[in-house]
């Protein structure tokens, strides 16, 4: 009996070799390791046995059972393992297949630039202040210091408006604003009404879009962004001009950048400083963008002209301030290398989705 | 203004190279924008230089100062001559066409010799047929005869474009020595603001070189000659109006000769930008260049005659309704009312300050010049050449202003010149008429005000050091920082205020002088202002920032279009508004830019318009004011709106093969909702059907904030989307932007999440076509009431057959909770019921399946 059974332990085993997948290993438990195998059936075949024979074949017995079970679950494991490592293998994907694209918004990059450069002033105690962008001929020159006919106008082709009763040949007395400075007069005026007696100081950014009669090509536009500043209060010097101004291009252009102070002339400014920052681009080396200066001209400023602070109701025997003025589409253009103004309002979807 | 260097040196020595010149003038306000270069060495390398670069430097071994000994005739051709030239060491033949030795053609040897400009083998030019590029002489036959060398027309030089023949030097000029020594020169081309009129002038110029360098200014002489009979008796002046005409006066010189000035004076001029005429007219406007004073030189005779033999009597005035004169270029022009003229009893000579006229304008008989210096009124002189689109050297100067003080200075220097170039004997005096004599400010200014102003620590004794350097009459009164600096302004400057604003006129020239870069760096240490905040801004923000967090790209587009451009956004047989409805400029770049937008909408489709042939998928905003001119006020209202649109397939394209969806209403009503939600509005936005000029009329919603309405959302109807050529349904929206950001509460508190868990059931209604959901929902939540805390609308469906004609089903998800409690079957039950009760009573519902 012992060597049928021992037969029987050996092709199981030599079968379980030959199993490749999970249905032939269940016949094979069945066949082998069931109710009906012959090594299951041999239990109920001891007491056939002499008895002191039935303790040793007894042993053998479960010896044969025990070793075929642990065959078989190694072979279950094993066979497990390799379908999963069939699947997975299955399942491999390209992973240099493109993403699923989502849909980014974007500011505009002028936004952007203005966002820029209001943050670091709001970060020195700026307030930002905005008025509106049809002006009189009063806000925009007048109260500025260009009276009519002043030669300073002529450094600003103006958008004149239609009005009702307007004369021929008289100024007309309605304008789109040529830069964002009407602004000064009203924060001025704003800031004087809280307390007429003792004006509070004022410290303001004035961003906003101002017009030019230009033909608009590459590098001129009949429309475009400023940010002005205004600073007024009864110690404010040059010298705080520069010092902001370099604070805010150290932030702007990056802390080592290096400044620099030309005089100019601006009608409502006395002095007038022109501000040029080392190419950020070249460092001050020589580029096309910089036209081999090594400089970028930014903005212009200069203390506020002692009549425009009066205009604006501040008394000038008791009051001093700054004031100046930049182009966010300039500024843009030069970090981004853009080469023509016309980008900025054609708002080319190809080229918004780059910033 | 054009400076050329050699002119300059007249009057002040330069201590420096030409470049670090140019810097610390552009430092100093008076920026050099560009440096010709007409015989000085250039600089190498240009890197680092504010101002463009250009011009031809000469060869100082290979361009010399020669002299034309003889000159012969060709043996072959007509049309050239051979020159015998002496350079200093040789003679040379020289092969030349130029038609200025052909007189001279055959005479033997000339005595004096002509002086030329003589130029080498292997020496640089400009090529006269080439402009823009340089050529080198080379060793070539022409017509037989060999020619190695050349003499020089000033375009081959540079020194302008005259080439009909060879430049002859004045008789002076040293043979043998290299040409850029004798006349190298560079022009500095400054742009001069207009408060620096005062440097329309060499000799400001000049000044401004010795104040930042602290060299010694050099004046001509000014002083009349004074050596023939009085001028007093001869003529006489008349102002009719001092306030136009401050200050009038004459001078005159007799047996003058007419003829060309002095090489030197010619050159001068024509790099300075102006063409010689003859010695008295280039007299005029070299000193008009040196002193930045406009003369005008009449023929006296003329004038004799139009007087009948008698003295004439000079009249300024303004011009007489529809008077004409015949001006110095042939042109007979109409005056405005409000030009002055110059005029004689028989009517106007000149129009002042601007341009002589013909018929008394010197001639080549003229033997007499009455010379006239005055001062006008600069606004009457920019409107009057403005008008009269003259825009010449003299109106610039006097529509800047130009000061007083100058006339005799003027008038006694060109009479010099005038003499020293044509001859002829000065009369002694002039006539001066200053009937509004001009006062110069005094001003007074104290180191402390220095401080305060610009935030530098000077001295009294420094700060008149610098001033006196511009020829500032300064006294100190006291000591230390309340020191009294009193300072009367020079007779030559109008800039300089009274007052406050002479004040800070004069810490502008402290500061320029003192130099900017050497001004100390503060950081703002004055009080802060009340801190102000500006709630609408901080709104604008919000949206525009939760907008582009949905997914929408900001744009900015033109604020100037035109009534067509809007009215293409208009349904067919909508009526565009009339022209006044728009903010309407007078003097518009074009047709299509005359007016301000009034709408947002039009400029949002032109830009979906240009992109659609790129891509396929937008999703626009704008954010941005409109303008609307109201009835009697000056000035429009600018309100700010919001505009949103969207287009074409609702994800990105990518490389599935599933058809995409495209964006319809719901996608722009969702961004809506979603901005809503953002701004934490209190209560909702509500979509109520409407029409609007643009849109689908069963696809447009107007969109009320409360009870306000504050806008239209719709997609665009078909015909107008045909019209911009975009492949895909538009869905557009405009509102206004001030009652949305005006919503956006200040604080709000947030809805606690139940601990209890909530019950929610699925239940349908079948309602009539015609019933907006919105309605059917509004119904639920009231009849819900608290616990109701979730209706979502998860299925619409219609079906005839199913649900009968008219009718469709809506099925929602419901979710009740309560705060406190469990809710019990029995509880949802009741709210069920009442819900199904109350939507089957009010709208005529049934319930599915129920």
């Amino acid at each position: 009996m012992l060597e049928d059974l021992e037969r029987a332990y050996q092709n199981a085993l030599a079968e379980l070799d030959e199993v490749a997948d999970q249905d032939a290993l269940e016949a094979w438990r069945v066949r082998h390791l069931g109710r009906k195998a012959p090594l299951m059936r041999a239990y109920g075949r001891l007491r056939d046995l002499p008895p002191e024979e039935r303790p040793q074949v007894g042993r053998r017995i479960n010896a044969m059972r025990d070793h075929l079970q642990n065959a078989y679950e190694a072979k279950a494991h094993a066979l497990r393992e390799a379908a999963l490592r069939r699947s997975l293998e299955e399942e491999r994907i390209d992973v240099t297949l493109p993403g699923r694209p989502k849909p980014i918004g974007r500011l505009h990059p002028t936004t952007r630039t203005i966002r820029h450069i209001v943050r670091i002033f709001q970060d020195m105690g700026f307030q930002v202040f905005r008025s509106r962008e049809v002006e009189t001929d009063e806000y925009n020159f007048q109260l500025l210091n260009i009276p009519p006919h002043h030669p300073a106008r002529d450094m600003q082709d103006t958008f004149y408006v239609r009005t009702p009763g307007a004369q021929e040949g008289e100024t007309p007395p309605v304008v789109l604003r040529t830069h964002t400075s009407p602004g000064q007069i009203h924060a001025m005026r704003f800031y004087a009404s809280l307390n007429p007696e003792n004006p509070p100081p004022i410290r303001v950014v004035l961003p906003g879009m101002v017009f030019r009669y230009e033909q608009i090509t590459a590098r001129s536009e009949i429309q475009f962004t400023q940010v002005e500043g205004l600073v007024v209060g009864r110690n404010i010097s040059f010298a705080d001009l520069k010092g902001t101004l370099n604070e805010w291009a150290r932030r702007m252009f990056g802390q080592h950048v290096r400044t620099r102070f030309r005089a100019s002339y601006f009608p409502f400014t006395e002095p007038s400083a022109e501000m040029d920052v080392e190419c950020f681009l070249c460092g001050g080396k020589g580029c096309p963008v910089c036209k081999y200066t090594g400089w970028l001209e930014v903005l212009g400023s200069g203390m506020v002209h002692p009549v425009v602070l009066k205009n604006g109701g501040y008394d000038p025997e008791k009051f001093t301030g700054f004031a100046f003025g930049m182009g966010p589409e300039r500024i843009t253009m030069l970090r981004h290398g853009i080469k023509d103004i016309r980008f900025f309002w054609s708002n080319d979807v190809r080229l918004l989705e780059q910033f | 203004m054009k400076v050329p260097i050699s002119w300059l040196k007249d009057y002040v020595d330069i201590p420096v190279s030409v470049e670090e010149l140019a810097r610390r003038l552009t430092n100093a306000g008076l920026e050099v924008e560009a440096v010709h270069y007409v015989g000085l060495p250039m600089p190498e390398d240009t890197t680092g230089l504010d101002f463009k670069v250009s011009g031809l430097a000469w060869d100082p071994e290979k361009i010399v100062v020669a002299e034309v000994r003889e000159v012969v005739p060709h043996p072959n051709a007509d049309r050239l001559v051979l020159a015998r030239v002496f350079d200093g060491q040789e003679e040379h033949m020289v092969v030349t066409g130029a038609p200025n030795l052909f007189p001279y053609k055959g005479q033997g040897p000339l005595d004096p010799p002509l002086k030329v400009v003589y130029a080498k083998e292997g020496a640089v030019l400009n090529d006269p047929y080439n402009p823009g590029q340089t050529m080198r002489l080379k060793r070539r036959k022409i017509r037989g005869v060999t020619s190695y060398s050349m003499v020089c027309s000033e375009r081959e030089l540079g020194i302008s474009d005259e080439h009909e023949g060879i430049i002859i030097l004045d008789p002076d000029a040293p043979t043998g020595t290299p040409l850029v020594d004798y006349m190298g020169d560079a022009v500095l081309d400054i742009a001069i603001t207009p408060n620096m009129a005062r440097n329309l002038g060499l000799i400001g110029i000049a000044r401004e070189v010795a104040a930042l360098f602290g060299t010694e200014l050099r004046k001509p002489d000014t002083r009349l000659p004074e050596d023939g009979p009085s001028i007093q008796g001869r003529a006489a002046i008349r102002i009719t109006d001092p306030d136009v005409n401050p200050r009038f006066a004459l001078g005159l010189i007799e047996g003058v000769r007419i003829g060309p000035s002095p090489y030197e004076v010619q050159r001068r001029l024509r790099l300075a930008g102006m063409r010689p005429i003859n010695n008295i007219v280039d007299a005029t406007n070299y000193v008009m260049l040196e002193w930045g004073e406009p003369l005008h030189a009449f023929d006296y005779d003329v004038l004799r005659e139009r007087a009948e033999g008698g003295a004439p009597t000079i009249i300024t005035r303004r011009a007489q309704p529809g008077e004409t004169i015949t001006t110095l270029d042939g042109e007979t022009r109409t005056l405005p009312p409000y030009a002055i003229v110059v005029a004689d009893t028989q009517g106007p000579l000149s129009i002042a300050g601007v341009m002589g006229g013909q018929e008394s304008e010197v001639n080549p008989q003229t033997t007499r010049v009455l010379l006239e210096a005055a001062v006008w009124d600069p606004i009457t002189i920019r409107r009057v050449s403005k008008a009269l689109k003259l825009n010449t050297e003299a109106a610039y100067r006097f529509s800047r202003g130009v000061h007083p003080a100058l006339v005799p200075l003027a008038l006694g220097r060109a009479l010099r010149l005038m003499q020293q170039w044509a001859g002829g004997v000065v009369a002694r005096d002039i006539l001066d008429a200053y009937p509004k004599p001009h006062r110069d400010p005094v001003n007074v200014i104290t180191p402390r005000d220095v401080q305060r102003y610009l935030g530098l620590n000077l001295s009294a004794e420094a700060i008149a050091d610098l001033l006196r350097r511009l020829e500032f009459e300064v006294t100190i009164e006291g000591e230390g920082p309340d020191a009294r600096l009193v300072v009367r302004t020079p007779p030559h400057r109008l800039d300089i205020g009274e007052g406050v604003v002479g004040r800070a006129d004069l810490m502008e020239e402290i500061a320029r002088l003192y130099g900017y870069d050497r001004i100390p760096e503060t950081r703002l240490a004055d009080e802060l202002p009340p801190q102000v905040s500006d709630p609408r801004l901080e709104g604008e923000t919000q949206v525009v920032d939760t907008l582009v967090k949905l997914g929408l790209q900001e744009v900015i587009t033109y604020r100037l279009t035109s009534p067509e451009r809007e009215a293409r956004a208009l349904a067919p047989g909508v009526t565009p508004p009339p022209e006044d409805a728009y903010v309407q400029l007078l003097n518009p770049i074009s047709e299509d830019r005359r007016v301000l937008r009034r709408a947002l909408l039009p400029n949002l489709l032109e830009v979906a318009e240009r992109n659609a042939r790129f891509v396929e998928r937008q999703a626009l905003f704008e954010v941005g004011p409109v303008f609307w001119p109201r009835e009697g006020e000056l000035l429009p209202d600018e309100p700010a709106h919001l505009a949103i649109l969207l287009t074409g397939p609702r994800e990105p394209e990518y490389w599935t093969d599933e058809a995409p969806e495209t964006m319809d209403f719901y996608d722009l009503k969702g961004v809506l909702e979603g901005l809503a939600q953002a701004l934490h509005l209190e209560e909702p936005l509500r979509f109520e059907p409407a029409q609007h000029p643009s849109m689908h009329p069963g696809k447009t919603a107007v969109v009320y904030l409360g009870a306000r309405a504050i806008g239209h959302v719709g997609e665009l109807h078909p015909e107008v989307a045909a019209r911009y050529d975009i492949p895909y349904p538009v869905i557009v929206a405009e509102l206004e932007l001030a009652p949305l950001v005006d919503a956006i509460p200040e604080r709000y508190t947030i809805r606690p999440i139940s601990p209890y868990p909530p019950v929610v059931e699925d239940v349908a209604f079948i309602v009539d076509e015609a019933i907006p959901a919105a309605q059917v929902e509004q119904v639920i939540r009231e009849a819900g009431g608290a616990r109701l805390v979730r209706v979502e609308l998860f299925d619409v469906y219609q079906d005839p057959e199913k649900l009968g004609p008219g009718k469709k089903s809506l099925a929602y998800h419901l979710t009740y909770q309560d705060p406190t409690r469990t809710l019990t079957d029995k509880d949802a039950a009741k709210i069920r019921k009442r819900i199904i009760r109350r939507v089957e009573q009010t709208l005529g519902a049934k319930l599915r399946g129920g």
